[in-house]
């Protein structure tokens, strides 16, 4: 793994920021970060995640845990399977999935971004990896996503189905009668969010300033 | 059709005047009388009626207003085209201005003006509780930091670069000679214009339908910058009451002190009346008449508590809105909640109504007027360059910290919404005369920039937003996976949030959700309401509710019900729900749904009885059905008064009943198709005979004799298709089959299957609804023409796919599930 030792050097750096799209400063944060949180070592477990208390009261924490340990979300070479630790590039590079628009920005590279998200968000329902959110997998999520409501925690399921339902008349239109809508792929993934800007809504603040003291 | 619209408009007008001149005319006939006969004469007699003017006067003249407008607006919106090209908002200045003149030529003294009492404490609160009840939390705090800056930085901009120029070319003498002590005189008047106005910004905007974001910004903006706008106006207006000289250092930081003391104190007065209304809200279970009107009162209350402590009220209003909104709503139980939801529409709306046609209104009058061309176009100029530069200005420092930048685009719709309205008019029309010499060109100034504004702006802003292309508000149903996927985002950005270690948005947010699940949910919802609270159930729940609407609306417009039992209104999307390999319970669900064959009812018959007398059927079975399940109460007759009720028991025991019904009826039908004819020829039994029903039913009998007829011909489960083919009546072998019935009927014979039993007929003299006989027939159109495609009723399905489900439906059926694995599906057939 491409891992950093306590202190990367100017060019790694560098490399990292243009690989990723960070700027310098906030490579050298989250950087700073990931030493706290993996407590100085150089890879990063699910441990290291599952134990920032901020996190435990988040219902799909497992879904974005694994989401960092997914090859699919850093690996261009071989998308496939999971890995037990990653390290700062990896980190980096799941992490910049969700930077905010650069203000000139043109049409296509907005929508590569906004491909990059929407897969990166499928990989995360699409649990078994073969391209298609199975009514199985969709359950499972919803049901991890409303776990914290007791009272809805019997009906996910229906609204998973409901939900499911959707999918299908949205992407298929009207089905023949003996047609069987197998799960959500891609391109319907896709279908369901036109005309939601997701790439204006799926970002998160990287803040130049450093004030990972303050997170616990 | 113009024509048409003009003579209404001229009649409502002479009954307009009509109605002002003979008030005032009794107006003075009464006053004559009382000077003349008040002193002593005593009544000559006991009189039957009198007319007492004087009485009901004030009540009388504010009802007939309201009448006129509400009535205004009525038939503005009889042309659709002419409320898309003029807003609302101008139309009622124009027809304010006319009525306006109808009263100055009647006697010459504008009566009716509108005084800044009536404006602030009746008006006004309303409209501001209506824009805090229903403010989108979310988008207003997401963007709260772009809505103060411009609310704060912008305004105090504003006021100050207006005053300041305006000061500037008096000092060159363009204006010629005013009455102005200084400096101070222009500050005020800057101050007073600078705010924008929420009333005049939603009237215009609600009807454009801009993106979301601009709204907020452009609404938020117009809502809390009333702060800054109080301040201001208040810190010079004392000013100039201890004059200009004398004001000193230590007074300005006090007038800095006290915009923050206003601000903040009127947002916290805000939040403690909401958190009071909210507390409140959770005990009013048993007075639910009344649950309502504490909304109202209690936020009226904060405006008050506000205004006393010379606090912002409109914040104080607008933030008990915004904050008591979600408590409430979970709290108030449905139809309390549509009250507050309705009652709080029709008074915003009605006094921004009013409010419009008032600003006419009170503009004709000549004593009230002082023209300054110079000044006044100067003003309409600063206005309107300052509040250009201001945005741009605050949108290029805003944008360096913005995740999503505002664009060009944006930054003109807000340069462009920049509209005044009665809020200015209300401020300069407090102006004290006294102090404030040249008053009445204020007066003037104000009224031109505020109808500028309105008029100019408010038309032509919607043709800027379609020429700009700026990015348009859908409004479109919720989708339940959207919800999900929102939730989901959430989660997910917090996570990344925590994991990355930024305190960011959605770090505070979650933190926020979760300290508000913790405590003050806690604190202010009652239990049902907190065990029940979730949005997704929410739209889960809403959805489904809409589609049996929509699916019952839609068999009751086709003329039955009965169409909700026949196969192919089920057929529906197949999702594979096979691919749940672990748990077995499911299977039986995927069956159902596999094994969608819709093949069994066919009505051959009803294909040609179409084109006979299909109404007259109908009737009957209408009829019969409302006969027999929707009976009258027992008890309609007894008249029933109480003030603290609304709902009877009564209702629940007859839905009980009728559910009870029709969950019987359907069971039976089960058997009816398990034991195959019996049914049918029973019916057949009792119709025979009666000579009076004989065509009728012989016509409705036919359904279930061909049903019987052709059954084994067409009752192919596995194939779906059939259904489709016939109805479409695309086959040789059918139109044979639909001829061959029409012959049949035209003998006056309805089926051979029936010509055996007639000898055995008992002589039952029974209309058809008389019968015990609990099946009804399917209505012929319903069965011609499925009223509803399978696809478009989805979201009612899941509620009987899940096998945990609470469908009641599909809990009564549940006892036959293995005599039918179809359970809802092919039962109506059972004729």
């Amino acid at each position: 793994m491409g891992a950093f030792h306590s202190r990367p050097d100017e060019n790694d750096i560098r490399h990292l920021a243009e690989k990723t799209g960070f700027s310098v400063e906030q490579v050298e944060i989250l950087h700073r970060r990931f030493k706290q949180l993996s407590r100085d070592e150089d890879t990063l477990q699910r441990e290291h995640l599952y134990g920032i208390p901020d996190l435990e009261c988040n219902p799909i924490r497992t879904q974005i845990v694994a989401a960092f340990f997914d090859k699919r979300n850093f690996d261009k070479d071989s998308p496939q399977g999971t890995v037990q630790e990653i390290g700062f590039e990896q980190f980096l590079t799941v992490m910049s999935h969700f930077r905010p628009l650069k203000l000139r920005m043109t049409e296509e590279q907005r929508e590569q971004l906004r491909l990059e998200k929407l897969q990166f968000l499928f990989n995360m329902y699409d649990l078994d990896n073969d391209g298609k959110i199975s009514l199985e997998e969709y359950r499972h999520v919803v049901y991890e996503l409303l776990s914290q409501n007791p009272q809805i925690g019997n009906e996910s399921a229906a609204i998973a189905d409901a939900a499911m339902l959707e999918a299908a008349t949205i992407c298929m239109g009207q089905m023949e009668p003996d047609q069987v809508y197998e799960g959500i792929t891609f391109q319907d993934f896709l279908k369901m969010w036109t005309g939601i800007d997701i790439e204006t809504k799926m970002h998160v603040r990287f803040l130049k300033m450093d004030n990972t003291t303050l997170c616990k | 059709m113009q024509c048409k619209k003009l003579k209404e408009r001229v009649s409502l007008l002479v009954v307009v005047l009509l109605l002002c001149s003979s008030t005032k005319a009794e107006n003075k006939i009464n006053a004559t009388t009382d000077t003349g006969g008040g002193g002593g004469a005593p009544p000559s007699g006991y009189k039957i009626v009198t007319f007492n003017w004087q009485h009901v006067m004030n009540p009388y003249i504010i009802s007939v207003w309201i009448m006129v407008a509400s009535i205004a607006k009525m038939v503005f919106h009889m042309s659709s085209k002419l409320t898309t090209i003029i807003p609302e908002s101008a139309l009622l200045i124009f027809l304010g201005l006319l009525l306006g003149g109808v009263v100055w030529a009647a006697d010459h003294v504008a009566s009716y003006t509108m005084k800044p009492t009536l404006f602030f404490f009746y008006l006004l609160p309303q409209i501001v509780l209506d824009a805090g009840y229903f403010m989108p939390n979310r988008l207003f705090f997401g963007n709260l930091g772009a809505i103060l800056t411009y609310a704060v930085i912008g305004t105090v901009w504003n006021a100050a670069a207006v005053g300041l120029s305006l000061y500037g070319v008096y000092l060159t003498g363009l204006m010629g000679d005013l009455n102005v002590d200084g400096m101070l005189d222009f500050l005020l008047f800057g101050s007073l214009l600078a705010a924008v106005d929420p009333v005049a910004v939603i009237a215009v905007f609600e009807e454009v339908h801009v993106n979301d974001v601009l709204f907020i910004i452009v609404f938020g903006e117009s809502l809390l910058n009333d702060g800054v706008t109080v301040v201001l106006y208040n810190v010079f207006d004392s000013f100039i009451a201890i004059g200009g000289v004398n004001v000193t250092g230590v007074d300005c930081v006090k007038g800095v002190v006290s915009f923050f003391v206003v601000a903040l104190g009127g947002t916290l007065i805000g939040i403690i009346f909401a958190f009071l209304l909210s507390y409140i809200s959770r005990f009013t279970k048993r007075v639910q008449i009344i649950e309502p009107g504490f909304v109202f009162i209690i936020s009226y209350l904060a405006y008050l508590t506000a205004e006393m402590l010379s606090l912002s009220s409109i914040l104080a209003i607008t933030f008990t809105g915004v904050c008591c909104q979600k408590y409430v709503r979970a709290n108030l139980s449905e139809g309390s909640a549509t009250t507050v939801r309705y009652m709080m529409k029709l008074l915003a709306s009605g006094s921004e109504t009013i409010i419009f046609m008032m600003l006419g209104i009170s503009a004709v009058d000549v004593s009230i007027w002082e023209w300054n061309t110079a000044f006044i176009l100067l003003t309409l100029l600063f206005i309107a360059v300052y509040r250009v530069i201001g945005v741009v200005t605050l949108t290029w420092i805003l944008n360096r910290y913005r995740v999503v930048p505002l664009g060009f685009i944006d930054q003109v719709v807000m340069s462009y919404g920049g509209l005044r309205g009665a809020v200015a008019y209300g401020l300069v029309a407090l102006l004290d005369e006294n102090r404030v010499k040249e008053k009445k060109l204020f007066f003037s100034t104000t009224v031109i920039v505020i109808y500028f504004t309105v008029v100019l702006q408010g038309c032509t802003t919607k043709s800027l937003v379609t020429w700009l292309k700026v990015k348009r508000s859908e409004h479109r149903d919720p989708l339940i996976s959207e919800k999900l996927h929102g939730r989901a985002f959430d989660h997910i950005l917090s996570a990344i949030e925590d994991i990355s270690g930024q305190i960011g948005h959605h770090y505070i947010r979650d933190k926020w959700e979760n300290f508000d699940k913790k405590y003050i949910s806690k604190l202010l919802m009652r239990k049902s309401a907190l065990k029940s609270k979730d949005q997704i159930l929410d739209v889960f729940h809403n959805l489904n509710i809409k589609d049996a609407i929509t699916y019952i609306a839609e068999g009751e417009r086709r003329g039955s019900l009965a169409f909700i039992k026949t196969p192919s209104a089920l057929q529906l999307v197949n999702v594979n729900f096979n691919s749940n390999k672990q748990s077995e319970d499911e299977a039986p669900t995927s069956s159902v749904l596999r094994e969608d064959a819709s093949a069994i009812c066919l009505d051959m018959q009803a294909v040609e009885l179409r084109r006979k007398s299909l109404r007259d059927c109908e009737d009957v079975y209408t009829h019969h059905l409302l006969q027999q399940y929707l009976y009258k109460p027992k008890k309609q007759q007894k008249y029933n008064y109480s003030r603290h009720e609304v709902t009877s028991n009564e209702d629940d025991a007859q839905e009980k009943e009728i559910f009870e019904k029709t969950m019987k009826r359907r069971l039976a039908s089960f058997k009816s198709t398990k034991h195959g004819v019996s049914q049918s020829k029973k019916l057949a039994k009792h119709y025979k005979k009666d000579p009076s029903q004989k065509k009728r039913s012989d016509e409705m009998l036919s359904n279930g004799g061909q049903l019987v007829f052709h059954d084994p011909e067409f009752s192919d489960p596995e194939d779906p298709c059939e259904f489709d083919v016939i109805s479409n009546g695309g086959s040789n072998f059918i139109s044979n089959v639909a001829r061959q019935a029409l012959a049949d009927t035209c003998n006056g014979i309805d089926n051979l299957v029936f010509i055996p039993e007639e000898e055995t007929v008992t002589r039952q003299a029974l209309p058809p609804w008389a019968t015990n006989n609990d099946t009804v027939a399917l209505s012929q159109r319903a069965q011609v023409q499925m009223p509803w495609s399978p696809n478009n009723f989805r979201r009612l399905m899941p509620l009987r796919l899940s096998s945990r489900s609470t469908d009641s439906f599909l809990l009564a059926d549940i006892p036959v599930p293995e005599e039918h694995p179809l359970s809802f599906l092919p039962e109506g057939t059972a004729l």
